[in-house]
């Protein structure tokens, strides 16, 4: 089977969500990686470094500069005539392209997959991951999203696949981009975070979050998440948010401050290999899922835990 | 102009999904079921545009077993003009219900279809994308504002990282996120009224679309469950302990 991976880049780098995804595809077959954008050349030459990629296309076009999936789908649906998969990250950029991809091919995606058990049946989780379903496709060709922390990361090192171009790229005249305001910040990028220190809405305030989460994750070299009644309650941006409608993460360590684990928040982050719970109330269900927990008023216990890691 | 608004019966958000012991599905059977939150937020945006005078009539549209007809009532009663359900008891996957969305479409001829960014129950995040495929327009997905002018729609998206702003030409599809507004809830006049509204009903084969499954879920099975841990006294114990297991 000859396997298509869109590869997730911002034109300059290859970002690491590329990486699952040539996991999940060498499981099914050949891989070939895909960079879809303009002026991203360098992307082509991560790309082909990765280990067990085989060949990587390039479409470089400036109809393709911020990957708009009215002008990729198309593109990616001709590729689709010679590989019997195509495969996207479940990052937003792969969510908004793979299903117009799938429209265009009259298949029906499988969203989101955790495991690959044979070359049309896969693990997909459903009710916000409370269920995880076994689902097998009838369709010739597959179009598929991966989770990203369910695949280990291929090797960006030792691979040496060929490069080739791929053009016919054309603007689909149905969209245009305007803007894009990215959170500019030294932290790494909660996907890919080694330590996440993440806070609820115990924390009272935006004032207060900054405060008391800020100084801890400076100290741990942590991004910084949080659940959804924090996002609501205004104190930091959506973008921070971790849960079933937020972001999925499974970093090394996660600390959960005053967080009480509600289930969409569990969705997120209950993959993550060491959980930590820093909480007043010792019923929060965020304790039945961690591995260390600490039953303690967090405006004392996290200046202290700052002072002392 | 016309908006129409596809709407999903689904398990409330509040309840607890239970594994069926045969391995067969979720257990929906005496669960409390009600609309899809990211479709409330759906009908809500609609409502707001008529309200802001863009926008003359909402159409509300479930595919869906009868009782999807209390999904698309919520809908009225909140402040569609009327509704189409496609009834069927069968699981129709989003490529189908993209598929029957498209000959509605047709026929309806809106110049927007706001829909959720995906459905709580099988958590696809598909049907508008698809949509927007089929009938080659644009896409706005995951919404978190939305702005009509003239001819063409800004949708300010949440994507990983930050926000994305593109502007579409019309007719376009629009997916929303949950930041887009906060759903009103139906007034009780407003639910009297609700049932006076018209509901169509259709059946996917008044459209001629083949809703046979393309996808076989074999089982679905309990995700594995993680075994609480400790708990320790003090901070000095947490520190102790991250510094154990290599932690920090």
């Amino acid at each position: 089977m000859k396997t298509l991976v869109l590869v997730e880049h911002d034109n300059m780098n290859m970002k690491d969500a590329t990486l699952a995804v040539v996991t999940a595809a060498s499981q099914l077959g050949e891989v070939h990686a895909l960079v879809i954008g303009s002026g991203c050349a360098s992307v082509g030459e991560q790309a082909a470094k990765v280990a067990g990629v085989a060949t990587v296309h390039v479409a470089d076009d400036v109809a393709l500069a911020n990957q708009l999936a009215e002008n990729a789908a198309p593109l990616i649906a001709s590729l689709m005539e010679s590989h019997d998969a195509f495969l996207a990250p479940a990052t937003t950029t792969g969510k908004n392209i793979a299903p117009r991809v799938a429209a265009l091919l009259d298949v029906m995606q499988i969203s989101d997959i955790l495991s690959v058990e044979s070359e049309d049946t896969f693990t997909r989780p459903i009710y916000a991951g409370n269920a995880i379903a076994t689902v097998k496709s009838s369709d010739a060709k597959k179009v598929i999203t991966v989770r990203g922390t369910a695949f280990d990361k291929a090797a960006t090192e030792g691979g040496s696949a060929s490069i080739d171009t791929v053009g016919g790229a054309a603007d689909a005249g149905l969209s245009t981009f305007v803007s894009e305001e990215i959170a500019k910040s030294e932290r790494p990028e909660l996907t890919s975070a080694k330590i996440i220190v993440s806070g609820g809405r115990a924390l009272g305030s935006s004032e207060k979050f900054e405060e008391v989460i800020t100084p801890l994750a400076d100290k741990l070299g942590a991004g910084i998440g949080a659940s959804r009644a924090a996002v609501d309650a205004g104190y930091v941006p959506n973008d921070y948010q971790v849960g079933q409608t937020g972001k999925i993460v499974a970093p090394e360590v996660y600390i959960a401050i005053g967080i009480s684990g509600a289930i969409q928040h569990l969705a997120g982050m209950k993959d993550s290999k060491i959980i930590v719970a820093i909480n007043k109330d010792e019923d929060a269900p965020i304790f039945q899922v961690a591995d260390i927990g600490l039953v303690a008023d967090l405006f004392d216990a996290v200046p202290e835990l700052t002072g002392k890691v | 102009m016309k908006i129409l608004v596809p709407v999903k019966r689904v398990i409330d958000y509040n309840v607890k999904p239970r594994v069926k012991s045969d391995g067969s599905g979720v257990d929906l059977a005496n669960v409390k079921m009600s609309m899809n939150p990211f479709d409330e937020i759906s009908v809500e945006e609609a409502i707001r545009l008529k309200e802001a005078g863009k926008a003359e009539e909402i159409i509300a549209v479930s595919v869906g077993p009868q009782k999807a007809q209390e999904t698309l009532r919520t809908a009225l009663a909140m402040g569609a003009d009327r509704a189409i359900l496609v009834m069927t008891d069968d699981e129709v996957e989003p490529l189908a219900v993209a598929k029957i969305l498209a000959k509605i479409v047709a026929e309806e001829a809106p110049q927007l279809v706001i829909t959720g960014k995906q459905a709580i129950d099988d958590d696809s995040n598909q049907t508008g994308q698809m949509l927007a495929a089929l009938l080659g327009w644009g896409q706005g997905t995951f919404a978190n504002e939305v702005e009509i002018d003239g001819d063409s729609i800004s949708v300010k998206r949440e994507i990983d990282g930050g926000l994305q702003t593109v502007k579409l030409g019309l007719p376009a599809v629009v997916t929303t996120d949950l930041r887009l507004n906060e759903p009103r809830y139906a007034s009780l006049p407003n639910i009297m009224k609700a049932k006076k509204k018209p509901m169509d009903e259709k059946t996917p084969a008044d459209y001629d679309v083949d809703i046979a499954p393309r996808l076989t879920t074999i089982t679905v099975a309990e995700p594995p469950v993680r075994q609480a841990g400790e708990k320790v006294e003090d901070v000095d114990a947490l520190v102790a302990k991250l510094k154990a297991v290599g932690a920090i």
